[in-house]
């Protein structure tokens, strides 16, 4: 057994401790407080303590486990809240009260509970690692699937089938040699990888409802996104739209350093929020992850790790899985802090010279993959980034930049004008919009792609026509330049706009993206036909297109077919106009 | 064991002390000091090995030498004894008396460190609070439970405006046991004693507990100051089912002085030379704010900080902003127009402001009503920048109507008397009279229907 020998802040140092692995699991002192092996020199071991170490002395012990940070996966998971080491906060509330107290021992998962355990494979059958065993119904809307460990593989001897908790025996699988019992509870450690058959080329969008990401800036199901903003930008408001709305499976959700009472929100507006895939709520399907920025920062490093390899287990049985980092730039800070204690020589910012490969090793674990069950899954990260001071060239958002495929900017000038989602339009991009170009055409039309385009186009060209007007006014702009500037006012204030609040707004679907974008573009090339021909088009500023085009939001899913009425309309109103002309 | 003195100092460098030859040393621990002079002091331990203690002296080094002073350890953390009789008294930042009174006789002895709240224990703030200020109520509304810094800069009247919350905040139609904690952390003695006079003038000064550290008082107690008031407030919060207001002034003396002592430790700096873990050690302060659920008390913060240069982006501001909820910003333009109180509502944000407002809270037109004055406003101030490049000539007639709006905007809706307590109805219709100089067609935030019921129909 090891003994301390000095502690400063998160980090203790123990002797007596040869024979100890790196990132092994250890106790500390009398009360037993969860730590992890960081670096070994001789018999003395520097250790990361995940609880506050006020009140600990040099003597007192420290106890090896043998095994490395490990989290428990089986049927369970979801619909559960963790701390950043995969202990149940309601369990900690049920046995410390109110205020987080220290040395706790929790398991992940109820090991009492019974699951209907329904087999998929019999006796006799020949299976690998990670192959579906059987299935259980974990949440309402939810199938658990049961994999075989990784690590195993060989003849099925026996396979059960009913109620079963996850420590009990389901399956004996022989592999000539030796006989493993399986249960349906792995234990797998956080750091390690989860083995997959290949990475596979990621072209099905992840359809988030929020017109200016779908629209303009996509992500794949197995892509990566990075949120950079200063505070107030409105970052937490689209993890959290991300998390409620987006068409993954499975829900991640890590609270990384942040508010608590934002946390809070989380946990009780998540479970009451409804699923729109499946109208069952919310939480079923979700599992969250809360270390807030005043609990120990050593658990908010391992947080990250904690959610992506759960992650990875759902994305194994074939699922596709979301996981939202609010915030990772948390995370790096707290690298930095245990860093700094190390006394490690520092890079950029004080951060550690490590960040860069830390920061590419997590984002790398996402993908869309052929699982080793044979079935397709996916994983999509999406990390939010806390520039201080909102300045982009920091090391945090500079390195998640160079790994991330999606950068949606958050503009503090947007979110002072409340324009939300404040994702600066001409900052942002997503470097999937060529993967998804056979999907957009098979499943919304082939036209999409081209006003995505027009629309970029117009946005950039309104900036740089606003330039002139600063210098010159409006009133000197040719015809055509107004009408540009008025369309990108309805693509910025009619389309991009959406206000997160309103039971409408908050989601809309690609199809009706596609038609509210259509129409506004429809208006202008209409318009546009008569400015060429020099034909005056103010009239058209009172006309009930005007009208449609900004109520267009609030038309319900169910009724899109009013826009088919809308354009009508809009030919109707320019044909007004032509022919009083004439 | 406890009760060893030891006479081993081996180092003293600025408010850090090293001590040699120590048995069983806890981290965190208290420390007492006795000086030559038989001074004593008080420090906590910083870092600690097998015979070895860093110890940081709250009251400076000032005077403590190497051979004679001797230290005891405590076997206990910093802490607070607290009670009911703290009402109406002043403390030092340890949370000594400093008014002459009697001692306080401790009902509990409280960690000042206190613990994380359990994130599934906390409530969701959603009680609005009626501060009878036009520019928090209806643009960045306080609920119960939240923390909400005033950004301010040196010379602005962010303690003018503090009182006055203090002063009016009320929960509408509510009469609850109230209290107001007052933390100060290295101010002036004018700025401290405008606060005491304040409250003392309003009789508040019965329900309040106060922390004084001083700009002449030891640095390190900065550190301890507003932890002390916490654990105060958490106490009547918590146990008392009382609803406590923290005012915190002012917490930029807090970080230089947390820059100080980690500059001391020789340890590797963050941003601008302030210690990489500063966002950490904010969180343990902001986020002792909130409600619990079952328990009927609540606190909520009004730390004040003043941004050097008054540069927003500056990481004492800059991390702030990323742990509360929100921010009040003051503005020097808005200032030296003679401007009370010169909130810049721009910058300005609550993130709990949708709990509190709305039919049954405030009222159904609120939430529109905001967003489409935010909206006008920053439209007009935009104009304003235009217009000192193009002349006012070259406007349209609508950008004209959005220029006079900001105008009015500022003087007749964020202006208001440092006594004057606006009800959040008399808030709105100033609003809905400001929103009457624009076309209604421009109103494209508000629904359709409040539109009608509260637009005023004579212009």
């Amino acid at each position: 057994m090891g003994k301390i020998i000095k502690i400063s802040g998160p980090v203790v140092v123990a002797d007596n401790m040869l024979g100890s692995t790196m990132y092994e699991l250890v106790y500390v002192g009398e009360l037993g407080l969860i730590g992890e092996i960081i670096e070994l020199r001789g018999d003395k071991a520097t250790i990361q303590v995940y609880e506050e170490t006020a009140g600990l002395s040099p003597g007192e012990p420290v106890k090896n486990t043998g095994a490395p940070l490990s989290v428990e996966l089986a049927p369970g998971l979801l619909g559960s809240i963790y701390d950043g080491i995969q202990r149940p906060l309601e369990i900690i509330k049920k046995k410390k009260g109110d205020f987080i107290a220290r040395g706790v021992r929790a398991e992940g998962l109820d090991h009492s509970k019974k699951w209907d355990f329904k087999p998929k494979l019999k006796k006799g059958d020949e299976v690998s690692g990670g192959e579906i065993l059987g299935v259980v119904q974990e949440t309402s809307s939810v199938e658990h699937r049961v994999l075989v460990p990784p690590n195993v593989s060989g003849k099925i001897k026996k396979i059960e089938s009913g109620k079963f908790t996850i420590d009990d025996v389901i399956a004996i699988v022989s592999d000539g040699s030796k006989e493993h019992k399986v249960s349906m509870l792995q234990k797998w450690p956080v750091r390690k990888e989860r083995p997959f058959k290949q990475k596979l080329l990621a072209n099905v969008p992840l359809v988030t409802g929020q017109r200016v990401i779908d629209a303009l800036f996509p992500l794949v199901k197995g892509g990566t996104a990075s949120v950079p903003g200063p505070f107030g930008s409105g970052k937490t408001v689209i993890q959290h739209q991300l998390a409620k709305w987006s068409d993954a499976k499975i829900v991640i959700f890590i609270g990384c350093g942040e508010r608590g009472n934002e946390m809070t929100e989380v946990l009780t507006e998540f479970p009451e929020l409804e699923d729109p895939q499946t109208g069952k709520p919310l939480m079923h399907r979700t599992v969250l992850i809360a270390n807030t920025s005043d609990m120990p920062v050593a658990a908010r490093e391992a947080s990250i790790y904690t959610g992506i390899t759960i992650a990875e287990y759902y994305r194994d049985m074939g699922y596709d899985v979301s996981l939202m980092a609010d915030s990772t730039s948390r995370w790096a800070e707290a690298l930095r802090e245990i860093s700094g204690r190390l006394q490690e020589m520092p890079s950029e910012e004080g951060y550690p010279a490590y960040l860069a490969s830390r920061l590419a090793a997590f984002y790398e674990r996402a993908g869309r993959v052929n699982a080793l069950s044979g079935k397709t899954g996916s994983l999509s990260l999406i990390g939010a980034v806390s520039p201080p001071g909102g300045d982009f060239s920091e090391p945090v958002t500079q390195n998640t930049l160079r790994i991330t495929k999606v950068f949606w900017a958050l503009s503090a000038t947007l979110a002072h004008r409340r324009h939300f989602p404040a994702i600066d339009w001409l900052q942002s991009y997503s470097l999937y919009t060529d993967n998804l170009t056979e999907w957009y055409k098979q499943n919304i039309s082939e036209e999409f792609l081209k006003l995505r385009t027009e629309a970029l186009s117009i946005l950039q060209r309104e900036a740089e026509l606003e330039e002139i007007v600063r210098l010159v006014g409006a009133e000197s702009l040719p015809p055509k330049d107004k009408l540009l500037l008025d369309v990108a006012r309805m693509l910025r204030e009619d389309f991009l706009h959406q206000n997160a609040f309103d039971k409408v707004d908050t989601y809309t679907s690609l199809k009706k993206q596609y038609l509210m974008l259509r129409l506004i573009l429809h208006y202008y090339y209409e318009v546009l036909d008569l400015v060429k021909a020099g034909i005056p088009y103010e009239e058209m500023y009172n006309s009930k297109t005007i009208e449609n085009i900004g109520n267009s939001k609030m038309v319900a899913e169910k009724e899109l077919q009013k826009f088919d009425e809308f354009e009508r309309q809009l030919k109707k109103d320019v044909a007004k106009i032509k022919e009083a002309r004439t | 064991m406890k009760n060893v003195e030891y006479k081993t100092v081996s180092d003293i460098s600025g408010s850090l002390l090293a001590v040699n030859n120590v048995q069983h040393v806890k981290y965190g621990e208290l420390v007492e000091l006795t000086l030559k002079n038989g001074e004593k002091r008080t420090g906590k331990v910083l870092e600690t090995t097998t015979d070895t203690a860093l110890i940081q002296v709250f009251e400076g080094t000032t005077g403590i030498d190497i051979k004679e002073t001797s230290i005891r350890f405590s076997g206990s953390e910093v802490e607070l004894p607290v009670s009911m009789d703290m009402l109406g008294r002043v403390f030092d930042g340890l949370g000594r008396p400093i008014d002459k009174g009697p001692r306080i006789v401790p009902e509990d002895m409280r960690n000042i460190n206190g613990s994380p709240i359990n994130p599934t224990a906390r409530d969701n703030p959603s009680d609005f609070i009626e501060t009878g200020i036009s520019a928090i109520d209806l643009m960045n509304t306080l609920v119960r439970g939240q923390k909400l810094p005033i950004f301010s800069g040196s010379g602005l009247p962010h303690n003018e405006l503090a009182a006055q919350i203090a002063r009016q905040a009320r929960v509408l139609g509510k009469k609850e046991s109230f209290a107001v904690v007052f933390g100060a952390i290295g101010i002036t003695f004018e700025e401290a004693q405008f606060f005491i006079n304040d409250l003392k003038r309003t009789g508040a000064i019965e329900h309040s507990i106060v922390f004084l550290n001083l700009a002449d008082d030891p640095a390190v107690e900065r550190i301890t100051a507003p932890r002390a008031a916490l654990t105060a407030a958490e106490y009547l919060a918590y146990d008392q089912d009382m609803h406590v207001l923290v005012i915190l002034t002012d917490m930029t003396n807090y970080c230089e002085s947390l820059k100080e002592i980690s500059s001391a430790r020789k340890e590797v700096p963050g941003r601008r030379g302030y210690p990489g873990y500063m966002y950490t050690d904010l969180a343990t302060i902001y986020e002792r704010a909130g409600r619990i659920k079952g328990r009927k008390g609540s606190i909520t913060q009004f730390p004040i900080l003043t941004m050097p240069e008054d540069d927003i982006t500056h990481p004492i501001p800059d991390l702030t902003g990323y742990i509360t909820e929100g921010q009040i910003v003051l503005s020097r333009e808005l200032h030296k127009k003679g401007i009370y109180p010169p909130i810049d509502v721009l910058p300005c944000l609550s993130r709990l402001m949708n709990k509190g407002i709305g039919k049954g809270k405030t009222r159904e037109d609120h939430s529109g009503v905001s967003n489409q004055l935010y909206a006008a406003y920053a439209r007009g101030k935009e104009l304003r920048e235009l217009v000192a490049v193009i002349g006012e000539a070259a406007l349209s007639e609508l950008d004209k109507k959005y220029l006079k709006f900001a105008d009015e905007f500022e003087n007749r809706f964020v202006s208001q008397g440092r006594d004057e307590h606006r009800t959040i109805e008399q808030t709105l219709s100033i609003a809905w009279d400001l929103l009457s100089m624009l076309p209604e067609a421009e109103l494209k935030r508000i629904k359709i229907e409040y539109i009608k019921k509260y637009l005023p129909k004579s212009k």
